[in-house]
C-alpha cells in the first residue's frame, strides 16, 4: 500500500467551471435540453419505442415461419419488409443508439466526474437529428410500396431493383436517407462522448481509474466514428445509383428480359464498404455491454474486477483488431478466395482477448460475496448467452466451416445470441442497476424476476435449437419453408415451438415496460447509493442528479473504481472520491 | 481497401502514442488515496474545442479515404474512362490556397490582438472560399456542357461525387467562419475570438489538404504514384 | 440459488439436445466430408469450453453466494493464471484454425481433371451450361441476353456453339467425377447451394465465381438459393441429379446445343421439351403475383 495523502493537502481541483446552459423554461429543460441526462432519456425513450416496432415485426415473421400458410396477409413481400426493418432497427436504431446515445450520455459525464458533455449544444443537435432519422425510417412504412425489403445488409443490385419490395419505390430511398441522417447525428454525439472522456475527467481520474463501462463506451465510440463513414459512403453511392442512374455498384443487368442502363459496377465493392462498417458495428454494440457487465459483476459480487489491466487491454485490442476482420462476412461472396486465409486467421485471433474477458468475469465471481440481485442475474445470463454465441462464432469465423453454414439459420441463431440477446440482456441488467439513480426509486423486484426468467430461458430456447436447423441446411431469409426436401416434419414443429417462445418472451417485455412506468411513482425509495457502489455516479449530492451533476464542487478522485472488500476497510466498498487508503470516514451522501 | 487501412494505421499510431502516455501498465489498485502526483495524466493542455475538431477531422479524413478506396476499386473495372479535368480547377486550387493563407494571417493577427487585420483576414478567407465554391460549380457546368454527364461513366460519377462532398464540407465550414466573422465585428472576447479563428484555420488547412489529395486522385497522379510504388516493391 | 441449478441444467440440456435431437445435417453426397470433420472438431472444443465456463460459474454462484458476514476475497489480478489461460486459449484456437485452413486450401485448389460446368442464376430460376465436344465453354456477356439467347452466350465465339444449354431444367452430373462449377448471374446476387454437397458460393452479376466438388453418391438433390435475391428467393429451387455414367450419357444425348437452339427450329427437335421438376422463374413470378393480389 502506498502512503496516504491527507485530503486537505490536495490542492483544489483546477477544473475550470464549464459553461453550462441553464434552462430557463419547461421547453429548454425537458425538450430542447442540453443536459446530457435529459438527452440520454430522450435517446433511450426513442430507441425503445422504435425497438418495440421491431419486436412486433419479429412476431409477424415468426408467425409466418412457425405457421406457414396460416396468415394470408404475410405475403413474401411483406415478410421481406419485416425482416429488413427488424434487423436495421435492432442493430442501428435500437442497440447503437441505446448504448452510446442512451447509456453513453447518462453515464460518461457522471462516471468521469464532469458536469456535462463538453459540447452540450452539439449533443442536443445529435438527438434531434437521430429523431429525424427515426421519423424518416418510420415514414417508409407509409410510403407507396412500403419500406424496403432488401435485407438489413441492403446488398445491391437487388436492393434497388423491382424484384425487391421498395427497390423501385420510396422504401430504399427513405432507408438510405435515414441512415445518412443517423450517421450525421451520431457523429455529433460521438465527438462529445470521446472528447468528454479525453478532456472532461475530474481531478485524479486517470484513464486507468475509469470504470470499465466508460472504457467500453469510449472505445466503441471511437470505433463507431471511424466505421460509420464506410456506411455513409456506401449509402451515398447507392442513393446515386438508385436516383441518378450511376453505376457504382450496378453491373450490366438483364432483369426479366429487359436490359437495365447500368454498366460495370461492382456489387462486391458495396459489400466491402458495408462490412467495413458492419463488423466493427458488432463490437460497437458489444464493447459497451462488456464494460457495463464488468461493473455489474464487480458491484454485485462485492469484489474488484479480476485483472482490470487485462480487461482494458482486451477492450482496446478487440477494438483495433475488429477493423481487420470484416471480410469474414464475405467468405462465400465470391471475393478472391485467398483472402479467406488472412481473414480466418485474424478472426480467430480476436477470440483470444474476448475469451480473456470471459475468464475474468467468471474469476471475479470466484471467492466473491455474490448478491443475486436482478442486475447480477442478468450479468450471469449475459455470460451464458455471450459464451454460447461467441463459440458459434468460431464455427463461422473458420472459413471452411462457414461454407456450409453461411446464409443458414445457424448464422441467424449465432448473431442473435451474441449481438441480440447478450447485449439486450446487459441493457436490462443495466436498467435494473441504474434505474434507482435515474428516478430515485427501485424497480419492482417480483416483476423483475419474472421478466428475467422468462427472457433468459425463453431467449435461450429460441436460439439454441435454431442452430440445428441451420446445420440441417435451412437457409435464412426464406419467407416460405415449404417444398424443401431437407425440411423434415419435425423441423417444422421445431419452428412452431420457436415461434411460440418468441411470443412468450415478447410478452415478458411488456411486463418490463409496465414495471418501468409503474415504478417511477410506486417503486421503493432507493436513496443515493442502493447498491453500495464505488463509482462517482452514486456519489452525487442529489438523486436523481441535478443539472451540473455534482453540486458546488466537482469530486476529486483518489482511487480506482473497484475498491470492494479492501482488507482493513470497515465497509466492503470505498467510493472513488474518498481520500485515504483505508475505510471511508463517513457514509456517502 | 488499402487506402483506408493506411489511414487507419495513422490513426492507430496517434491512438497508440496517446495510450502510451496513459500508464496502461500501472496497477491502479496500488495507488489508493492519491490524487496529486498523477495529475499530469488527467488531460491534455490543448483547448477542448481543438481536440474536438481534431477528432472530427479524423472522421472527415476517414470519409475521404473511403471514397478514395472505393475509387481505386471501381477503377479496376474495364469500363473506366478518365475524364479530362477542366483547367479551371487549377485556378480554384489557387483560390483555396489563398483562402487558407488569409485565415492563417487572421490567426497571426488574432495572436497579436490586431482586430482590424483579423477582420480583414476572415473576410478575405470567406470570400475566397465562396469564390472556390462558385469556381467548382462552373467547372461542373463546363464538364456537363462537354458531355461528361454524371451517369455516363464511373470516372465522371466519382468526380462529381467527391468534389461535391468536398464542397459540402467547405459550405459547412463557411457557417462556422460566418459565426466567427460576426463575432469579430461584434466585439467578442479576444481570447475567444482567437480560439475560433484558430479552429477555422485548422479546418481550412485540413480541407485544403483534402482538396490537394483528391485533385491528385482525380487527375490520375495518385494512381501513377501507386503504380510506381508497386513497381519499386516488386 | 435457483440460478446455479438452472446453469447446470442449461449445460446438461444443451449437451443432451446435441446428441438426442433429430435435427442434424443431411447425409453427405460429396467429397467435402473434410468440412463435416472440421465441424465435429469445432463442436467438441467449443462444447467443452461452454460446459467448463458455465459449470464453473454455477459452482461459484453456489459456493460464494452471499450469506450474512461473508466478505469477498481481495485479489486484483493473478498474472500466472491469466497467462496460462491465454496460452490455453491460443492453443485451442490454433487447433481449430489449422485444420480449417488446410481444408480451405483444398477447397480453393481445383483438381486439374475437374470438368467445368456453368450455373446461371436469374430471378428466380437456375439454368446450366455444359461444354460441348470441345470441352470448352464459350464466353458470355449479360448484354447478349435476349429471348433467343437466355444465357447471354456470345454468338460469335466458336467455343460456345457446341455448348449444351439446359434452361430452367434439371442438371445431371456423373457420379465420382470432380466438377468445377462456374457461377454466373445475369441480374442480382444468388447463391448456388445444395445442402448435401456442403459447398456453396455466391454468384455475382458481372463476374464469374467458382467452387468445386465431387458427387459421391447417386440421387436427386434440391438446389436452394442462399443469397437474398428478391421476393421469389424462397421459391428459387432447382434439381441436380447425380447419375451413373450410362444414365448421364443418355441424358446428355437428349440435350440441345447452343447452335441448335439459336438456329430456327427444324422438324423433329421441336417436340423435345426439357424434363422439369421445378417451376421456372416466370412461373414463380406468376405465383408471387397471385400471392400479392390475395
Amino acid at each position: 500500500m502506498v502512503d496516504v495523502t491527507p485530503a486537505d493537502a490536495v490542492p483544489p481541483a483546477e477544473v475550470g467551471e464549464m459553461e453550462l446552459y441553464h434552462p430557463h423554461s419547461w421547453w429548454t429543460k425537458y425538450v430542447f435540453s442540453q443536459d446530457a441526462k435529459v438527452i440520454a432519456i430522450q435517446y433511450s425513450a426513442t430507441a425503445t419505442s422504435i425497438g418495440l416496432v421491431a419486436l412486433v415485426l419479429s412476431w409477424l415473421m415468426r408467425l409466418q415461419l412457425g405457421f406457414p400458410g396460416t396468415f394470408d396477409f404475410i405475403t413474401p413481400e411483406a415478410y421481406y419488409q419485416f425482416i429488413t426493418m427488424h434487423g436495421m432497427i435492432m442493430v442501428i436504431y435500437l442497440l447503437t443508439a441505446l448504448f452510446l446515445g442512451g447509456f453513453g450520455n447518462y453515464l460518461i459525464p457522471l462516471m468521469v466526474g464532469a458536469r456535462d458533455m463538453v459540447f452540450p449544444y452539439v449533443n442536443m443537435l445529435s438527438y434531434w437529428i437521430y429523431l429525424l432519422a427515426v421519423l424518416v425510417l418510420v415514414s417508409s412504412f407509409f410510403a407507396p410500396g412500403g419500406p424496403t425489403g432488401a435485407g438489413w445488409t441492403l446488398y445491391p443490385p437487388q436492393a434497388i431493383m423491382s424484384g425487391t419490395p421498395g427497390g423501385q419505390d420510396w422504401g430504399i430511398i427513405l432507408m438510405l436517407s435515414s441512415l445518412i441522417l443517423f450517421i450525421i447525428g451520431f457523429t455529433m454525439g460521438g465527438l462529445n462522448y470521446v472528447v468528454t472522456v479525453l478532456q472532461g475527467r475530474t481531478r485524479g481520474m486517470t484513464m486507468m481509474r475509469l470504470p470499465l463501462t466508460v472504457w467500453g463506451i469510449f472505445t466503441a465510440t471511437v470505433m463507431a466514428l471511424l466505421a460509420f463513414p464506410a456506411l455513409f459512403v456506401a449509402c451515398v453511392m447507392m442513393l446515386l445509383d438508385r436516383t441518378l442512374g450511376t453505376s457504382f455498384f450496378m453491373p450490366a443487368i438483364s432483369e426479366m428480359g429487359e436490359q437495365l442502363p447500368h454498366n460495370g459496377g461492382s456489387p462486391i465493392l458495396f459489400q466491402h464498404l458495408f462490412w467495413f462498417f458492419g463488423h466493427p458495428e458488432v463490437y460497437i454494440v458489444a464493447l459497451p455491454a462488456f464494460g457495463i457487465v464488468s461493473d455489474l459483476i464487480s458491484t454485485h459480487a462485492r469484489k474488484n474486477i479480476f485483472g482490470y489491466r487485462m480487461m482494458v487491454w482486451a477492450i482496446v485490442g478487440i477494438g483495433a483488431l475488429s477493423f481487420v476482420v470484416w471480410a469474414h462476412h464475405m467468405y462465400v461472396s465470391g471475393m478472391n478466395p485467398y483472402f479467406g486465409f488472412f481473414f480466418a486467421t485474424t478472426t480467430l485471433i480476436i477470440a483470444v482477448p474476448t475469451a480473456i474477458k470471459v475468464y475474468n468475469w467468471v474469476l471475479t465471481l470466484w471467492r466473491g460475496d455474490i448478491h443475486l440481485t436482478i442486475p447480477m442475474l442478468f450479468a450471469l445470463a449475459f455470460i451464458v448467452t455471450f459464451v454460447n454465441g461467441g463459440l458459434t462464432g468460431l464455427f463461422l469465423g473458420n472459413v471452411v466451416v462457414d461454407v456450409p453454414l453461411s446464409d443458414t439459420m445457424f448464422v441467424v441463431a449465432h448473431f442473435h445470441m451474441v449481438m441480440g440477446v447478450a447485449p439486450i440482456i446487459v441493457v436490462f441488467g443495466a436498467i435494473y442497476h441504474w434505474y434507482p439513480k435515474v428516478t430515485g426509486r427501485m424497480l419492482d423486484e417480483t416483476l423483475g424476476r419474472f421478466h428475467f426468467w422468462v427472457t433468459f430461458l425463453g431467449a435461450y430456447l429460441i436460439f439454441f435449437p435454431m442452430h440445428y436447423l441451420g446445420l440441417m441446411g435451412v437457409p435464412r431469409r426464406y419467407a416460405e419453408l415449404t417444398d424443401m426436401t431437407i425440411m423434415t416434419e419435425s423441423a417444422h414443429h421445431l419452428n412452431s415451438f420457436i415461434s411460440i417462445m418468441a411470443f412468450i418472451v415478447g410478452f415478458a417485455q411488456m411486463v418490463f415496460l409496465f414495471n418501468l412506468i409503474w415504478s417511477i411513482r410506486h417503486g421503493r425509495e432507493a436513496g443515493g447509493n442502493p447498491w453500495r457502489a464505488t463509482t462517482l455516479e452514486w456519489q452525487t449530492p442529489q438523486t436523481p442528479p441535478a443539472h451540473g451533476n455534482f453540486g458546488k464542487d466537482l469530486p476529486i478522485v483518489y482511487r480506482w473504481a473497484y475498491d470492494y472488500s479492501v482488507p482493513g476497510a470497515k465497509e466492503d466498498f470505498i467510493p472513488q472520491n474518498v481520500p485515504g487508503a483505508f475505510a471511508p470516514s463517513r457514509e456517502p451522501a | 481497401m488499402s487506402v483506408i487501412l493506411v489511414f487507419l494505421l495513422v490513426i492507430a499510431g496517434f491512438a497508440g502514442w496517446w495510450l502510451s502516455h496513459q500508464r496502461l501498465t500501472a496497477k491502479p489498485w496500488l495507488e489508493q488515496g492519491l490524487a496529486s502526483d498523477i495529475v499530469d495524466f488527467d488531460r491534455s493542455a490543448l483547448p477542448t474545442a481543438k481536440i474536438g475538431l481534431g477528432v472530427f477531422l479524423a472522421v472527415v479524413g476517414c470519409l475521404f479515404s473511403l471514397f478514395t478506396s472505393a475509387y481505386f476499386m471501381r477503377m479496376a473495372v474495364s469500363d473506366w474512362q478518365p475524364l479530362p479535368l477542366p483547367r479551371l480547377l487549377w485556378l480554384n486550387t489557387g483560390v483555396l490556397v489563398l483562402s487558407s493563407v488569409a485565415l492563417q494571417c487572421a490567426v497571426f493577427a488574432a495572436r497579436k490582438g490586431q482586430i482590424d487585420n483579423v477582420r480583414l483576414g476572415l473576410a478575405t478567407a470567406g470570400l475566397t472560399a465562396l469564390a472556390f465554391l462558385v469556381g467548382q460549380l462552373v467547372a461542373w457546368q463546363q464538364l456537363t456542357e462537354d458531355g461528361y454527364l454524371l451517369s455516363a461513366n464511373p470516372a465522371n460519377s466519382f468526380f462529381y461525387l467527391i468534389t461535391g462532398m468536398h464542397g459540402l464540407h467547405i459550405l459547412g465550414g463557411l457557417i462556422g467562419l460566418g459565426r466567427t466573422t460576426a463575432g469579430a465585428w461584434n466585439g467578442v472576447r479576444p481570447q475567444r475570438l482567437r480560439l475560433s479563428v484558430e479552429l477555422c484555420a485548422m479546418y481550412w488547412h485540413f480541407l485544403l489538404f483534402v482538396w490537394l489529395a483528391i485533385f491528385a486522385l482525380l487527375a490520375g497522379w495518385a494512381a501513377t504514384f501507386i503504380d510506381i510504388c508497386r513497381q519499386l516493391l516488386t | 440459488m435457483a440460478i446455479a441449478l438452472v446453469l447446470v441444467l442449461i449445460v446438461v440440456g444443451s449437451v443432451l439436445f446435441h446428441f438426442l435431437s433429430p435435427w442434424w445435417w443431411t447425409p453427405i453426397a460429396s467429397n467435402w466430408d473434410y468440412i463435416d470433420n472440421t465441424i465435429i472438431i469445432t463442436f467438441w472444443i467449443t462444447g467443452a469450453v461452454f460446459a467448463a465456463v458455465v459449470l464453473f460459474m454455477a459452482y461459484c454462484v453456489f459456493r460464494f453466494r452471499h450469506r450474512e458476514g461473508n466478505r469477498a476475497a481481495y485479489e486484483p489480478e493473478n498474472k500466472r493464471l491469466e497467462s496460462w489461460l491465454t496460452i490455453v486459449t491460443a492453443v485451442g484456437v490454433t487447433s481449430l484454425l489449422v485444420p480449417g485452413l488446410f481444408v480451405w486450401s483444398r477447397f480453393v485448389t481445383v483438381p486439374s481433371d475437374a470438368t467445368e460446368i456453368e450455373v446461371i442464376g436469374q430471378q428466380w430460376q437456375w439454368s446450366f451450361r455444359l461444354p460441348g465436344k470441345d470441352g470448352k465453354l464459350g464466353t458470355s456477356d449479360t448484354r447478349d441476353v435476349s429471348a433467343d439467347n437466355p444465357l447471354g452466350v456470345i454468338p460469335g465465339d466458336p467455343n460456345g456453339q457446341d455448348d449444351v444449354v439446359v434452361e430452367a431444367a434439371d442438371l445431371h452430373l456423373p457420379v465420382g467425377k470432380p466438377v468445377k462449377v462456374l457461377l454466373r448471374s445475369i441480374d442480382v446476387l444468388h447463391d448456388f447451394y445444395i445442402p448435401e454437397f456442403r459447398a456453396k458460393m455466391d454468384m455475382i452479376p458481372g463476374s464469374v465465381t467458382y467452387f468445386w466438388f465431387t458427387p459421391t453418391r447417386t440421387g436427386s438433390f434440391q438446389v436452394l438459393c442462399a443469397e437474398l435475391c428478391g421476393q421469389g428467393h424462397p421459391l428459387m429451387h432447382g434439381m441436380v441429379m447425380v447419375d451413373t455414367e450410362q444414365d448421364y450419357l443418355a441424358w446428355l444425348g437428349q440435350q440441345q446445343t447452343f447452335a441448335q437452339l439459336s438456329t430456327p427450329q427444324k422438324t423433329g427437335s421441336a417436340d423435345q421439351t426439357p424434363d422439369r421438376t421445378m417451376p421456372s422463374g416466370l412461373k414463380v413470378a406468376a405465383q408471387l403475383e397471385t400471392v400479392g393480389s390475395r
